[in-house]
């Protein structure tokens, strides 16, 4: 039950003569919610890059334990063979698909699930037929989870700030990936919308979903998460449970200082 | 409404027109008698012509931007114009297609209407339907803008010239081998292509697409050069010879079913798994990777169908022109083409059947102005994509609902 899932070692990236990543270690274990925090700039999105197959890391490797099967390496993967072998994640910045409805989007999400191919799209036999209710079941039964299922028709586009970022989490989690990564999943959004979004991530999280989140909001971070670890000028300067993290001087001095205790 | 703001700048426009088109409207050179003539009315022609028309144009922006602005405030949904909410209802839409078929095939029949000149537009115009749902695939859905897509339909045509030529190949025959053999090109030339975004892949294919032309000029022990190939055979009947007239319309029927099988396969593919994957892929390429879509394999699907159709259509051409040489082959038909999806209205099957129709058939029927022809085909072009910029039909999608199955329990 406890063991690893994720395991990065001395991941490293340079951009021309920037050293965004310096040798970076982090690992995640089955069932976990593990934050990646440090100040603007430190390098998370890169990580989060790096590991997803966007941007081809300079040094380093990273190792994802399925269940039942041996670890894979992820490194020199392409970013929709990463989602396959299953990792998915959220942007920064929403990546939706804006002119497609919000059930079109998770429906996206299934892609790499299924299987049917241009003869199936072109003589539509039952088993393409079969393939694509149960893609338009399975997307629709994800959004009554995260509870968008009043928008379900809705484009995309014309969605509410919180639910766009609630429809990146529902679109992720339909390619049922053994590790979710969030970028920032709180940005931007209210003190309610939060609120909201902490109760779905610990009930994602109690079905036995991994997560891997990079966030700013400290309180969301610390009532979330199980370990920490933090980044600071691409390198990880701390990790640890929260309470460690709290009371790390380093951490203190490098970053958190005041937020800490708000 | 229209303030006096704007009065002056219609006044600054007009003049700057009587300036520029003074050469051309005002001076003429007698060269017999070496006399220059000086038509000052036409001056007064253009400076009242064009403040009219620069106002009118003004007056129609004003009016655009009022309805879009009423649009995001939320007042309207935006797109429910009447023929849209036809088009969305699935049974009068079969209604649309079926009377347009209805009066594709009494054409030919048609009294006064119709003679070999008209069948022969009409032919023409429905070949530029299926290549306008050709290159949709590949512009409207996957969002790739290629503008080398005379290249495969030079491909199908020129498979047709030489394996007849040489083998005595029929059309039937040639017909899916035209098909396939653009398709296989569409992979080949994707292949190094695709790996571009935006711009650069539009002049990278506009570079393909112009190498093709001129191999196929140059290289004269292979293609007979700019001198092209003629006789051509024209698409057998069962065995039977058909005189030119029989088979002018029998090209036509042919055209007809080829426009329904392509608007059946187009939709069902629009419709799929993989024509989600387009969309996706248009909309948001990282995204799209993120969500485990294969962009490679995407690309090379929606660039080789795309290919497929313009090869089929290729066929077609040789076999109704029953000759062809490097020149029906130019940049301007793909420019054509792609006016056509994006006239109609990317992404959109009706909106490329009306583009095609219009882009087609207005050139044809405006030949009473003359060489204004080209002028006013223009205008219409530039005021279309001011006040309807998603062209004349925007994109209507199927809807997918989810319905609770027997078993399943409702949420
Ligand atoms: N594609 C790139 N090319 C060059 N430099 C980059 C690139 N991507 C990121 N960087 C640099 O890497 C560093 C880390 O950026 P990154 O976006 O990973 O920070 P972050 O920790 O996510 O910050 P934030 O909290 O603001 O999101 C920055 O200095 C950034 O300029
Ligand atoms: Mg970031």
């Amino acid at each position: 039950m406890n063991g690893r899932i994720l395991e990065v070692v001395g991941l490293t990236m340079d951009f021309g003569g920037i050293r965004a990543l310096n040798n970076v270690d982090l690992d995640v274990k089955q069932g976990e919610i593990v934050a990646l925090i440090g100040p603007n700039g430190a390098g998370k999105t890169t990580f989060f890059n790096c590991i997803t197959g966007l941007y081809r890391p300079t040094k380093g490797d990273i190792f994802l334990y399925r269940q039942g099967s041996s670890r894979a390496s992820l490194k020199g993967m392409k970013p929709n063979r990463v989602t396959e072998v299953g990792l998915a994640r959220t942007f920064q910045n929403i990546r939706l698909f804006p002119q497609m409805t919000v059930l079109e989007n998770v429906m996206i999400g299934r892609h790499c699930r299924t299987s049917s191919t241009i003869f199936g799209a072109l003589v539509r036999n039952t088993s393409t037929r079969m393939e694509e209710d149960s893609i338009i079941e399975s997307s629709h039964r994800m959004l009554v989870k995260i509870g968008l299922t009043q928008y379900e028709n809705e484009i995309a586009k014309n969605l509410p700030y919180g639910a766009q970022r609630r429809l990146e989490i529902a679109r992720a989690l339909a390619t049922e990936p053994e590790l979710l990564l969030l970028d920032e999943p709180a940005a931007g959004m209210n003190p309610q919308e939060t609120s909201e979004l902490v109760n779905l991530i610990q009930s994602i999280a109690a079905e036995g979903q991994s997560i891997l989140l990079i966030e700013h909001d400290m309180k969301l971070v610390m009532n979330l998460s199980e370990r920490i670890f933090v980044m600071d000028y691409g390198k990880k300067i701390a990790e640890g449970t929260p309470e460690q993290i709290r009371n790390n001087p380093t951490v203190i001095k490098a970053y958190l200082g005041e937020e800490v205790d708000a | 409404m229209i303030s006096a703001g704007e009065l002056k700048k219609s006044l600054v426009v007009s003049l700057w027109f009587a300036f520029l088109t003074f050469p051309i409207m005002v001076v003429r050179v007698d060269p017999v008698e070496s006399t220059v003539l000086w038509r000052w009315h036409n001056m007064v022609y253009v400076i009242v012509g064009s403040f009219f028309l620069s106002i009118i144009f003004r007056y129609l922006l004003h009016r655009r931007d009022i309805q879009t602005s009423r649009k995001e405030s939320g007042q309207s949904n935006p797109d429910q114009t009447l023929i849209h909410r036809w088009l969305s209802n699935t049974r009068s839409r079969t209604i649309i297609f079926v009377s347009l078929l209805a009066v594709a095939l009494a054409f030919p029949h048609m009294p006064y209407l119709s003679s070999t000149y008209q069948v022969n537009i009409m032919t023409t115009a429905l070949m530029y339907v299926v290549l306008g749902l050709g290159l949709n695939i590949v512009v409207g859905l996957a969002g790739l803008l290629d503008l080398g897509y005379v290249a495969f339909y030079a491909v199908g045509a020129y498979t047709y010239a030489l394996l007849n030529y040489h083998f005595g190949l029929g059309f039937w025959v040639v017909l899916p081998i035209g098909g396939i053999l653009a398709a296989l090109f569409g992979i080949i030339l994707g292949f190094p292509v695709l790996r571009l975004r935006g711009d650069y892949l539009a002049i990278v294919t506009l570079g393909f697409g112009e190498i093709i032309r001129l191999v196929l000029e140059n290289w004269g022990d292979f293609s007979q050069g700019p001198s092209g190939i003629s006789n051509i055979s024209r698409p057998g009947f069962f065995g039977i010879d058909l005189t030119l007239d029989q088979a002018i319309i029998y090209i036509y029927y042919l055209m007809v079913l080829f426009v329904v099988v392509t608007i059946f396969f187009v939709n069902r593919l629009q419709d799929s798994r993989l024509g989600r994957a387009w969309i996706a892929l248009r909309e948001d390429e990282i995204a799209c990777q993120a969500m485990g879509i294969d962009k490679m394999k995407t690309k090379l699907a929606a660039f080789s169908l795309g290919a497929f159709w313009a090869g089929i259509i290729g066929v077609v051409f040789a076999a109704k022109t029953t000759f062809i040489n490097p020149a029906s082959f130019t940049f301007l038909e793909s420019a054509i083409i792609l006016s056509i999806v994006v006239l109609g209205g990317m992404g959109s099957i009706i909106g490329v059947i009306f583009g095609a129709l219009v882009l087609i058939l207005l050139p044809e029927y405006l030949r009473a102005l003359a060489e204004y022809r080209m002028l006013a085909f223009g205008a219409v072009l530039v005021l279309m994509m001011v006040f309807r910029p998603q062209g004349l039909i925007g994109s209507i999608r199927r809807v997918y609902t989810y319905t609770p199955t027997k078993k399943g329990t409702t949420s």
